[in-house]
C-alpha cells in the first residue's frame, strides 16, 4: 500500500503553515527590537533547528549504509523523506545569511565592520574611515575589539559565505544522489547500487565529520563572538541527531497506525526507541562535559557564556530545565526494555524531549543575540508551528512520491525478519 | 534463528561443526605447552622481572629517581597510566557496545579483548599507585572512616573521581569477563580427564549445568552488564581526561577532551587487540575464526576513531588561534614547533596520517600491513599522551621556571616492565583459558558459518 498525502495530515500541515505565515508577518511588524533583531533571531532558531533535523536524517541514513545495517533497511524511505527538506532548509538558512550580509540584522556581532581597526579618521564630510596605524588626524576607535579583530581571517563575510555555500552544496548533492540511487535500486536491483551507496556514504561521513562542527561554529557559535568551546560542534550535532531520531520514530508510529509498514514490528520500534534513548544520553554527556569543564575552571574568557545564561531571570530556569528534561526523562522512562516497545512511554517522552531540544536550540541563539530583552511570545510559538508545518509538509509530500517499502535492498529480508 | 543476507561474508570459515569449535578452542589447553609459548613467556617474564626490579628500587628510594622536576611534575608515569587505561577500552567496547549493536563478529574477539582490558587496567593502576610514593598507605585514596583526624579525600578532585571510575570499570569488566567464561569453563571441565585440572575447572565453572534456565539467566545477566558497562566505556576516559581538562593549563583545559579521549582510547585499544590477535590466531591456529573480515571490521573502527581523534586535534589547534588567548595559542605553537615538536609530529603521523591507509580495501584486508599499522597506532597514542602532558607543562605561565623533562632509566624500565607483565599475563590467559567465547560462537555457526551459508543460499 502506497502512502497518499491527503486528508487530515495535509490539512494540518496547511493550517500550521498558515499560522506560521501569519506569525512571520505579524511578528515582523510588531517586533519592537532594533533591526527586528528578535524576529531574525527566531528565524535562525527555527531555520537551524529544522535544517538540522533534515541533516540529522541524512547523517543517520548514510550511517546505515556505511555500517551495513540490516534492521533499518525497510525504513530508509523515512529518512529520505526527511532529508528531502534540506533544499527548503537551505533556503531558510540562506535568508539569514543574506539578511546578515545586507545588514538587515545584527545576529552576528562580528559583521560590524567598525570593530576591526584600532584607529579611525573622521573626514571633513563626516565620513569615517578606519586604519590600523596612528596616522595624522587619527583617533582611537572606541568600537575597536581586539579579540574579534584577531578572528578576522576566519570570521569575515566573504569567507563565511563561501563556507556556508560549500556546506549546503555538499549536503544537497549527497542528498540528491542518495535519493536517486535508492529509487533506481527499486527498479534495477542487484548489489552494484548498494555498494555504490556504501562507498558514497562513507565519503559523505568524512565531509560531515568536519562540516558538522564547522557549520555550528559559523552559524551559531560565532553569535557569541568572543566565546569559544572546542566541544561545541559535537554537542550541537548530538542535539540535531536526537531530534531527527525522534521525528522519524513518531512518523513510523503514525504510519503504522494508518495501516502502513505491516512488516515493521515491535523489534523495530524497540530499536528506534533505543536510538532515541542512546542519543539522548550522548547529548546529555556532551552538554554536561562542556558545562562541567567550563564551570570548574571558571576562566573568564569561557565562563561568560554560562554566566549569561545562569545568572539571568530569563534563561536560568529554561537552561537547567532543558537539561533535566532531555536527560532525566528518557533516562528514567526509557531505560526498561518493555518501555521502549510501549507507545504509552515512547510517545509522551518523544514529544517532551523534541520540545526540549527546540528549547536547547533557542538557548544557543537567543541569549547571545537578544541578551535579557526578550520573552517568548505568541508569534515565536507561531513561527515554530509554521516551520514545523513546513517540515511536515515537505516530509509527507516526499514520502508520497515513492513507494514506502523499498525493493531489492540486499538487507530487506533481514529487516523484515527482525525479532529480538 | 535470524536470517542473514547473502551479501554478508561468513564469520566462521571452513566446514565446522559444533564439536570442531570445541576441539579448536579447548584443544590447546589440553595439550602440552608449545615451544613458542615457552619461549615467549620466558622473554616477557624476564622483562617483567626487570620492571618489578625498577619498581622496587623506586619504592625503596622515592620518586626522585624518575626524571620529574619542579616544572614537569607529571611525565611518563601519567602518560603510561593513560596509555594503559586507553588500551583497556577496546575490551569493554567490544563486549558491551557491540553486544548492544548485535555485532556477531565480536564473538571471535571479545574474550581475548576483555582479558586484555583487565590486564591493561591492572598495568594502568600501577602508575598512580607507585606515584603516591608510599604505596602502603594507598588505601587513603578511599573515603574510609578513619582515625587520622582531618584526613579525608577531596571530592572536588578529578583524581578522586578517577579512583572511583577506574575501580568501578575494573570490577564490572572483571565480572563481565568472568560471567562469559563460566559456560566455557564448564565445557572444559566436561572434557578434562586429569583429575586435578578437572577439579580446578569444575570450581571455576560454578556448577554450570547447561540447562535452559542457566542459559536464560546467562543472557539476562549479559545484557544487564552490557547496559552497565556501556556508560563505563564513556565515563572512564572522560574522567581521565578531566584530570587535565578541569585545570587552567593551556593545552589541558579544553572542552572537547572527554569525547576525544574516549575516541582515542577505543582507537588505541583496537590497535592493541589487533597486535595481540594477529599473533594469536596464527600461533593457535584460529585462522578460521578470526579471519580477514574480522580484521577489516577492526580496521574500520580504527579509521573511524582515528579520524575523530584527527578532527579533535585540528579543532583544538584551530580554536587555540580562534580564541585569541595568548597562552592558548602559544601552547599549541610550542607543541608543533618547540623543543618537543618531534613528539607532536610522531603523534600526528602515527594517529592521523598513517591510519588513513585503511581507506584502501587491499590494505585493511592485508594482515601484515594491519600488524605494522597497529603497532604504529600504539606508538602514536603513547606519544599523544606524552605531548599533552609534557609539552603543556614544560613551559608554563612563568618563563623563568620553564624546563625540560628527560626520562631516566627507571622511567623507561618501569614502562617496559609493565609491557612485560602485561605480556606474561596475556600468555598465561592464552594457555589456560578458552581464548574464544566458544559457546557464543556456536550460536552463530548456523547463521554465519561458511558451510551453512552455502547450504542455505543453495536452497533458494
Amino acid at each position: 500500500m502506497e502512502f497518499k498525502f491527503t486528508g487530515k495530515a495535509k490539512t494540518l500541515s496547511y493550517v500550521l503553515m498558515a499560522v506560521g505565515l501569519v506569525s512571520i508577518i505579524l511578528g515582523f511588524i510588531t517586533d519592537q527590537s532594533e533591526h527586528h533583531q528578535h524576529w531574525w533571531a527566531n528565524f535562525l532558531v527555527n531555520g537551524f533547528f529544522f535544517f538540522s533535523i533534515g541533516l540529522g536524517a541524512l547523517f543517520f541514513y548514510a550511517l546505515q549504509y556505511a555500517a551495513e545495517v540490516g534492521w533499518s533497511a525497510q525504513l530508509k524511505r523515512i529518512y529520505e523523506a526527511m532529508f528531502k527538506f534540506l533544499p527548503i532548509g537551505s533556503v531558510l538558512i540562506g535568508i539569514v545569511i543574506v539578511g546578515g550580509l545586507l545588514h538587515q540584522h545584527h545576529l552576528y556581532h562580528w559583521m560590524d565592520h567598525t570593530l576591526y581597526h584600532e584607529y579611525m579618521i573622521e573626514g571633513a564630510d563626516g565620513e569615517v574611515s578606519y586604519t590600523d596605524t596612528m596616522e595624522a588626524g587619527a583617533v582611537l576607535n572606541p568600537s575597536y575589539d581586539k579579540i574579534i579583530a584577531n578572528k578576522e581571517a576566519f570570521l569575515n563575510p566573504s569567507f563565511w559565505t563561501i563556507r556556508s555555500i560549500v556546506y549546503i552544496a555538499t549536503f544537497l548533492i549527497f542528498a540528491a544522489l542518495f535519493r536517486k540511487w535508492s529509487l533506481k535500486e527499486d527498479e534495477v536491483g542487484g548489489v552494484e547500487l548498494h555498494k555504490k551507496q556504501y562507498k558514497r556514504s562513507a565519503l559523505f561521513l568524512v565531509f560531515f565529520a568536519v562540516f558538522s562542527s564547522t557549520l555550528t561554529w559559523d552559524w551559531v557559535m560565532s553569535i557569541d563572538t568572543h566565546w569559544f568551546s572546542t566541544l561545541f560542534g559535537w554537542y550541537v550535532f548530538s542535539g540535531m541527531w536526537v531530534s531527527a531520531m525522534i521525528f522519524a520514530l513518531i512518523l513510523v508510529l503514525w504510519l503504522k497506525k494508518k495501516g502502513h509498514f505491516t512488516t515493521v514490528n515491535d523489534s523495530h520500534i524497540h530499536d528506534m526507541s533505543k536510538w532515541m534513548f542512546a542519543i539522548s544520553m550522548l547529548w546529555s554527556y556532551l552538554w554536561f562535559s562542556q558545562f562541567l569543564l567550563i564551570w570548574y575552571s571558571d576562566i573568564p574568557e569561557e565562563v561568560t557564556y554560562y554566566t549569561q545564561r545562569i545568572f539571568s531571570d530569563k534563561y536560568s530556569t529554561p537552561f537547567f530545565l532543558t537539561f533535566a528534561i532531555n536527560f532525566a526523562v528518557p533516562f528514567y522512562m526509557l531505560m526498561a526494555r518493555d518501555a521502549k516497545r510501549n507507545l504509552g512511554f515512547i510517545v509522551p517522552v518523544a514529544f517532551l524531549i523534541f520540545i526540549g531540544h527546540f528549547v536547547d536550540t533557542y538557548l544557543l541563539v537567543i541569549p547571545g543575540t537578544m541578551h535579557d530583552h526578550v520573552s517568548f511570545g505568541i508569534f515565536d510559538l507561531g513561527m515554530f508551528l509554521g516551520f514545523f508545518g513546513l517540515f511536515l509538509y515537505s516530509t509527507l509530500n516526499a514520502l508520497s512520491k515513492a513507494p514506502l517499502m523499498p525493493k531489492n535492498h540486499p538487507y530487506l529480508e533481514e529487516s523484515k525478519e527482525l525479532h529480538h | 534463528m535470524q536470517k542473514e543476507a547473502a551479501i554478508r561474508e561468513p564469520l566462521i570459515l571452513g566446514d565446522k561443526s559444533y564439536k570442531d569449535i570445541t576441539d579448536d578452542v579447548v584443544g590447546p589447553i589440553e595439550g602440552k605447552a608449545p615451544k613458542a609459548w615457552k619461549l615467549m613467556i620466558t622473554i616477557t617474564s624476564i622483562i617483567a622481572f626487570y620492571g618489578v626490579g625498577c619498581i622496587t628500587y623506586l619504592i625503596a628510594t622515592g620518586i626522585g629517581v624518575w626524571g620529574l622536576n619542579k616544572t614537569v611534575g607529571w611525565a611518563w608515569d601519567i602518560t603510561n597510566f593513560v596509555w594503559w587505561v586507553g588500551i583497556g577500552h577496546a575490551g569493554t567496547l567490544i563486549s558491551a557496545v557491540l553486544l548492544l549493536f548485535r555485532q556477531k563478529w565480536r564473538m571471535a574477539i571479545n574474550r581475548s579483548a576483555e582479558a586484555m582490558t583487565i590486564f591493561a587496567v591492572i598495568m594502568a593502576a600501577v602508575f598512580p599507585g607507585i606515584h603516591m610514593g608510599r604505596l602502603w598507605v594507598s588505601y587513603w585514596v578511599l573515603p574510609l572512616p578513619n582515625q587520622f583526624g582531618s584526613l579525608w579525600v577531596n571530592f572536588n578532585s578529578p583524581l578522586l573521581w578517577d579512583v572511583f571510575a577506574i575501580s568501578t570499570y575494573f570490577s564490572v569488566s572483571l565480572v563481565f569477563w568472568y560471567i562469559g567464561l563460566i559456560p566455557d569453563f564448564a565445557t572444559i571441565r566436561d572434557r578434562m580427564v586429569k583429575p586435578l585440572p578437572k577439579k580446578i575447572y569444575a570450581f571455576l565453572s560454578f556448577g554450570w549445568s547447561g540447562r535452559a534456565k542457566n542459559w536464560t539467566r546467562f543472557e539476562e545477566v549479559s545484557l544487564v552488564l552490557a547496559g552497565i558497562a556501556t556508560p563505563l566505556v564513556f565515563s572512564v576516559h572522560s574522567i581521565v581526561s578531566m584530570d587535565f581538562a578541569t585545570s587552567v593549563i593551556p593545552g589541558w583545559h579544553t572542552t572537547i577532551f572527554p569525547p576525544y579521549f574516549v575516541s582515542g582510547a577505543v582507537f588505541s585499544g583496537f590497535a592493541m587487540v589487533l597486535t595481540l590477535l594477529l599473533i594469536m590466531r596464527k600461533t593457535m591456529n584460529l585462522e578460521n575464526y578470526i579471519h580477514v573480515r574480522h580484521v577489516e571490521y577492526m580496521n574500520i573502527v580504527i579509521i573511524v576513531t582515528g579520524s575523530i581523534v584527527g578532527v579533535a586535534y585540528l579543532t583544538e589547534l584551530f580554536i587555540s588561534w580562534y580564541s585569541g588567548v595568548e597562552y592558548k595559542s602559544y601552547a599549541f605553537i610550542n607543541r608543533f614547533s618547540g623543543p618537543y615538536s618531534w613528539a607532536y609530529w610522531i603523534m600526528m603521523t602515527c594517529n592521523v596520517i598513517t591510519p588513513q591507509l585503511f581507506w584502501f580495501r587491499k590494505i585493511r584486508r592485508n594482515l601484515l600491513a594491519t600488524f605494522v599499522l597497529s603497532i604504529i597506532v600504539n606508538i602514536g597514542m603513547w606519544f599523544e599522551r606524552y605531548v599533552i602532558i609534557v609539552t603543556s607543562i614544560h613551559r608554563d605561565y612563568d618563563p623563568s621556571s620553564w624546563g625540560e623533562f628527560h626520562a631516566t632509566f627507571i622511567d623507561i624500565g618501569i614502562f617496559i616492565g609493565t609491557i612485560g607483565i602485561f605480556g606474561t599475563l596475556f600468555l598465561l590467559f592464552a594457555r589456560f583459558f578458552p581464548v574464544l567465547a566458544l559457546n557464543e560462537l556456536k550460536s552463530i555457526l548456523k547463521s554465519s558459518g561458511e558451510n551453512y551459508k552455502k547450504l542455505h543460499h543453495k536452497d533458494h
